[in-house]
């Protein structure tokens, strides 16, 4: 297949590898080009800079799943350096479930890895007439037939690359059968387990074909001041070292927020109905780390991403006498461990608090590769729709899809994931299956992706965030955490949320993890910029980048044939108070909070950046 | 006490240093038969490709390393006799030099095959620095030089010819490239790999004759073909330098015979080095390693005994690595396997990757590496500790490339 | 006292904080794969290892090198390449049998740690103290350097 030397000749100093390597699938064509710096200079990287190169590469009105569409592999100038956290990458698309643009972020070794290869970003456009794998050492790029691993899992697909070139130091992004087969929330697993999780970016890499990404790299990563940056980043690890959040986030991992959400009554329980999770000390931080009857304890490690001085990836394995796993000896392994999302949408919202089966469903969505909240909450979905009677075994492959039941969850999600029986309805995302079934309310997400484990009566500003983000529902996209655990109305959040997202849509470009925020403002992030990349970078600037960002992702959303009206949040947290908990009564006050958030934005009432905004951003 | 050691080479100047530490009131004699300070042959073809200076090449550095440590060399001299009875050396000029104790280093010397012209004048062997300077001098940019013999030798010459951008044909007589450290596969693909860089590989190909013509030679290869060629480079072979010790009683097989302790039949000389055919670590038996750590262990354990520090010597084990116009590749031990041992390989012939463990019983006793730099010497670490590999046995042989791995986890060599 | 590195691998979480750091002292830039300590994961991830030369007393290597490139710093005890030196052979790659000396194709020479004169990078940036610089009598260190001795082909005088 096709084979060539790729080298671009600009060379960017500083953060900057200043290549891009754009792969054609169609043509079977992989070549280097210089890096846009004009570009870099207003969209800095990874998550922005992919956004602005989507924009102009493709039409978004192109059906997401046609090779017109174009997935992004984005570093960040700070991916790959020593700065905390610098092992993220974001898959950028457009994404199927949504219809909308997708940016989904991930972190393990890949990203750092595709960096010290040369190229700040992988752009790839087309569809392969058959399976194949990018296969990239640095200025080496082959487009390799994919004949044997089609059909493979994430974890198959890494060993049989690595094998294949002798070469265990090449860090692999790939999909699994979810990907292949087109379920809507399939994602793009790198590294076994972590994962560019959400908006079914995987399904677009399988409808070009593209089963993975394998890369090793030797070319190592610059900075524009290596002695300040040396300094800066010294200085803000410390500083991250001593802080709470840091400190409970490496001990519980985010997992430690299943019991703040019980707490307040903002934990999604069985599809929304409920707030609040009667099982929760089954499956929370604290029953990871206790043995059970058999003295089998969950937790294993403690795991980090590249760069990461966190670590509050989990590495978990399953008890051997669970019935998931009892007569299945290829999952006596320890493997990614449940985190806050995870337990979330395995646990109280389907309403399962069997933390072995949780963990096995874990180990469904890396290996098959699929997003667990996504799936999760169509499976909520799902068990409603049972509930109510919509469906009953005869469409559920037999399995009784109740509520609770732990089975029901580790075989749905292992069908699922391998596109068989029911498993290719729940496939298709919660908003397409209870359509299906006549009952479109009972989808929980927005813009057709699932919530994130946070209800919005409970969390109002959470709740305009969901309603706005880019990307469909998303607890990613903004962070008013503090502000509505402070303050319960929707008084106030626009402003807020408004620049939390500005400010997540810069960190999300410089390469750095948002875990960080539990002790980095905008100025920590500023000065680590500054001391690595060409230009001059303060908080102002940063803000300012993420806010043109935000505003290129909704102008693609706009052409994509998104309006306002999609700017909202299912009728059950509009109407339907919260049941319990500190919010017991409410319900979201989206109504109210979101005139005022386009507002802020600089929008029209009918949610389009007006022209003054796009003047003032150089949009 | 007296201890004289002929051959400056790695082994005799190590073993020469060694004696110098163990026995501090013993006078020590370094013979050597070329005129340059003692230096390495390995380092030759680095000169040769322009590398390096000629300076590079030394085994010491620095001026007086040798006086400093009380060491008298003797330089351009070749011992022509050893009278064992009388512990008496004669050299080539009729001196004679006496010793208590006798380490015998003397390397080997290029062969060549019986072929008619084989001895023209101008066609080089590439063994010692006067000869890399004749071969520097003639293979200009576009001469068209023939190399006979793609051994480990002449693989590494092919480097430095390459470098000095030569048109280069290579003759080989076996089925492969470097026969004796690669198998069929990783010989194929060692020289696709030269073929890919514009070097002509001729393997299964004799050289039957070889006759002057106005401009330089004409290389008859079997009935009809013939190469021309501006220069001839003949590297087909070494043999252990052991003439000279006619008559002394010391006996040897293909090279010197030794023990444990690199003690030879005759009492008082010790042999080391590529002359020296000791133990091999994993059989036993003897045989002729001439590679520089064998050397180097050699030169240090005979030293010892001779200075009466008994030292054993678990046995040599054999290890190569190469470059060949930038294929790495390098072997180790028993890499043809051993009778009723198992063989796990990876190979990837396309981007030059191949990998192969000789397994017997438990352990890993061999193996072969193309296109690895990481962590090789990891691979002498299983073999030289006889590591027992337990479960990890079943994974390597599904992924030899779990050596590192492998080590670690079983020797705990960090807890 | 001469001081060595302590690797405490039950605290690593493969952050590869010190390769970074390593390749940046040595090659001034982020860049693991030229990194002189490797970090190595077993079974994804449940453990994983960083690795690095124990400058053994044995020095397979020193030994091993036929132009004497290699040399024990008196003050650090680290076994150092001399670059100038160095022809690239890469005898001792296949000689240190840790597998912690390594060709680098780009320099054509060896690369090995050399405890960066004494204030070893890779220690510094560990967050989780797996990697701690230590007076080389502690006794973690010593299985380390007993394999070196199980390993040995050499006598000691």
């Amino acid at each position: 297949m096709a084979k060539g030397k790729t080298k671009a000749k600009s060379k960017a100093a500083g953060g900057w590898q200043g290549q891009v390597l754009v792969v054609d699938l169609t043509k079977g064509e992989a070549k280097a080009e210089p890096l846009n710096m004009e570009w870099a200079q207003q969209y800095l990287g990874e998550r922005g800079l992919a956004t602005k190169y989507l924009y102009e590469m493709m039409n978004p009105r192109a059906d997401a799943m046609s090779p017109e569409n174009v997935l992004i592999f984005a570093t960040g100038p700070l991916t790959g350096t020593m700065a905390s956290t610098s092992g993220r990458y974001a898959v950028v698309t457009k994404g199927p479930l949504t219809g909308a643009i997708a940016c989904s972020n991930s972190g393990g070794k890949f990203g750092a890895e595709l960096k010290f290869a040369g190229y700040d970003l992988l752009i790839v456009k087309g569809r392969a007439k058959k399976p194949v794998y990018l296969h990239i050492i640095d200025d080496k790029v082959e487009i390799l037939p994919a004949d044997g691993l089609w059909g493979k899992t994430v974890w198959q697909t890494e060993e049989l690359i690595k094998a294949k070139h002798q070469n265990p130091l090449l860090k692999i992004a790939s999909i699994g059968k979810a990907g292949e087969k087109g379920v809507l929330y399939a994602c793009v697993v790198n590294d076994l387990h972590r994962a560019a999780g959400r908006s079914g970016v995987g399904a677009v890499m399988g409808s070009k074909n593209l089963k993975a990404v394998a890369c090793h790299g030797s070319k190592g990563v610059t900075v524009k001041d290596p002695k300040r940056f040396m300094k800066v980043v010294g200085d803000a690890k410390q500083k991250l070292a001593e802080s709470t959040g840091r400190k409970e986030l490496t001990e519980y991992g985010t997992n430690a927020m299943i019991d703040v959400m019980q707490q307040f009554g903002g934990l999604p329980t069985r599809n929304f109905r409920e707030v609040q999770f009667e099982g929760v000390e089954h499956i929370n931080a604290q029953a990871m780390k206790t043995p059970n009857a058999h003295g089998h304890t969950n937790l294993v490690a403690n795991k980090a991403c590249f760069g990461c001085t966190i670590a509050c990836g989990r590495i978990a394995h399953i008890d051997k006498q669970h019935f998931s796993i009892v007569n299945r000896k290829e999952y006596w392994l320890a493997s990614g461990g449940l985190e806050y999302e995870t337990a979330y949408a395995f646990g109280p919202v389907v309403g399962v608090d069997d933390i072995d089966a949780l963990t096995f469903a874990g180990y469904m969505m890396n290996e098959h590769g699929m997003d667990p909240i996504s799936f999760g909450v169509t499976l909520a979905a799902a068990m409603e729709l049972y509930d109510i009677g919509a469906i009953t075994k005869k469409d559920t492959d037999g399995i009784e899809l109740k509520f609770g039941n732990a089975e029901a969850l580790t075989v749905m999600a292992e069908k699922t994931g391998k596109g068989e029986g029911f498993g290719k309805i729940l496939g298709l995302g919660s908003k397409r299956m209870c359509e299906k079934y006549g009952h479109p309310e009972l989808f929980m997400g927005v813009k057709g992706q699932e919530f994130a484990g946070y209800d919005s009566r409970a969390l109002q500003g959470m709740g305009l965030g969901y309603a706005t983000s880019n990307r469909g529902a998303c607890h990613l996209k903004h962070d008013v955490f503090a502000e509505d655990m402070e303050d319960q109305t929707g008084s106030g959040k626009a402003v807020p949320v408004k620049k939390s997202q500005d400010k997540v849509a810069a960190i999300d470009s410089t390469g750095l993890c948002l875990f960080v925020t539990a002790a980095w403002g905008v100025p920590d992030f500023a000065a680590q910029v500054d001391a690595a990349c060409e230009g001059s970078w303060d908080e102002k600037r940063l803000y300012e980048t993420g806010e043109r960002v935000w505003n290129l992702e909704r102008m693609f959303n706009l052409k994509a044939g998104l309006t306002a009206k999609d700017d909202t949040l299912p009728k059950r947290l509009l109407e339907t108070p919260a049941p319990s908990g500190t919010a017991k009564g409410k319900v979201s006050e989206l109504g109210k909070m979101l005139p005022e958030y386009y507002k802020a934005r600089g929008w029209t009432t009918d949610g389009k950046p007006t022209n003054q905004t796009i003047a003032r951003l150089g949009l | 006490m007296d201890y004289v050691v002929v051959g400056a080479g790695p082994a005799g100047v190590i073993a020469a240093e060694t004696l110098r530490r163990a026995d501090p009131s013993g006078a020590v004699t370094l013979i050597g038969d070329e005129p340059a300070a003692p230096y390495s042959r390995m380092a030759i073809p680095y000169l040769l490709a322009g590398d390096i200076e000629p300076a590079g090449t030394h085994l010491r550095h620095g001026t007086g390393h040798y006086r400093a440590h009380g060491i008298k060399v003797v330089k351009g001299r070749r011992v022509t006799r050893v009278a064992a009875k009388s512990r008496v050396l004669t050299l080539d000029d009729g001196a004679k030099v006496k010793y208590d104790k006798l380490l015998v280093a003397t390397g080997s010397r290029p062969v060549r095959p019986p072929i008619k012209g084989i001895d023209l004048p101008g066609i080089e062997s590439c063994w010692t620095l006067a000869d890399a300077a004749a071969i520097a001098r003639k293979a200009k940019p576009r001469s068209r030089v023939v190399l006979m013999g793609a051994g480990f030798i002449g693989c590494i010459i092919l480097e430095a010819l390459a470098a000095r951008k030569v048109d280069l044909t290579v003759v080989e007589m076996a089925d492969r490239m470097v026969a004796r450290m690669m198998d069929r596969q990783g010989g194929d693909m060692i020289k696709r790999w030269c073929e890919g860089r514009g070097v002509k590989v001729l393997t299964s190909t004799r050289v039957e004759a070889i006759e002057k013509t106005k401009t330089g030679f004409r290389l008859a290869i079997g009935r009809r073909a013939a190469l021309e060629a501006d220069l001839v480079v003949c590297a087909t072979g070494v043999a252990p330098n052991v003439e000279f010790l006619k008559g002394s009683g010391v006996e040897t097989e293909f090279g010197i015979l030794v023990d444990h302790g690199l003690r030879t039949s005759v009492p008082d000389i010790f042999a080391a080095g590529d002359v020296a055919q000791g133990p091999e670590l994993i059989t036993g038996k003897p045989e002729v390693h001439a590679i520089q750590p064998t050397a180097s262990e050699h030169g240090r354990v005979a030293a010892l005994n001779m200075a009466g520090v008994p030292s054993h010597y678990r046995g040599s084990l054999s290890m190569n690595v190469l470059n060949t116009l930038g294929l790495i590749s390098s072997s180790f031990g028993h890499w043809q396997g051993l009778p009723g041992g198992e063989i796990a390989e990876a190979s990837d012939p396309d981007h030059f990757c191949y990998l192969r463990l000789c397994f017997k019983d438990d352990r890993v006793v061999g193996a072969l590496a193309l296109g690895l730099t990481q962590h090789v010497g990891v691979i002498r670490g299983l073999v030289q500790t006889g590591l027992p590999l337990g479960p990890w046995k079943k994974a390597l042989q599904r992924d030899p490339h779990q050596v590192m791995n492998a080590y670690l986890d079983l020797t705990k060599a960090v807890p | 006292m001469q001081k060595s590195l302590l690797i405490e691998p039950e605290k690593c979480t493969s952050c590869l904080q010190c390769e970074m750091a390593c390749s940046f002292e040595h090659e001034g830039s982020f860049n693991p794969a030229k990194s002189r300590i490797k970090v190595f994961e077993f079974e994804h991830g449940r453990r994983a290892i960083p690795y690095t030369c124990t400058q053994c007393a044995e020095a397979w290597c020193l030994h091993a090198c036929p132009v004497e490139a290699l040399a024990r710093n008196p003050t650090t005890g680290a076994v150092e390449v001399k670059e100038d030196v160095c022809v690239g052979c890469k005898v001792c790659t296949i000689a240190c049998p840790f597998g912690t000396i390594n060709y680098n194709r780009d320099s054509g020479k060896v690369a090995k740690c050399d405890l960066c004169g004494g204030d070893p990078q890779c220690a510094a940036a560990c967050p989780t103290g797996a990697i701690t610089f230590v007076d080389s009598d502690w006794t973690g260190y010593e299985r380390m350097k007993a394999w070196a001795a199980k390993t040995d082909n050499q006598p000691r005088a």
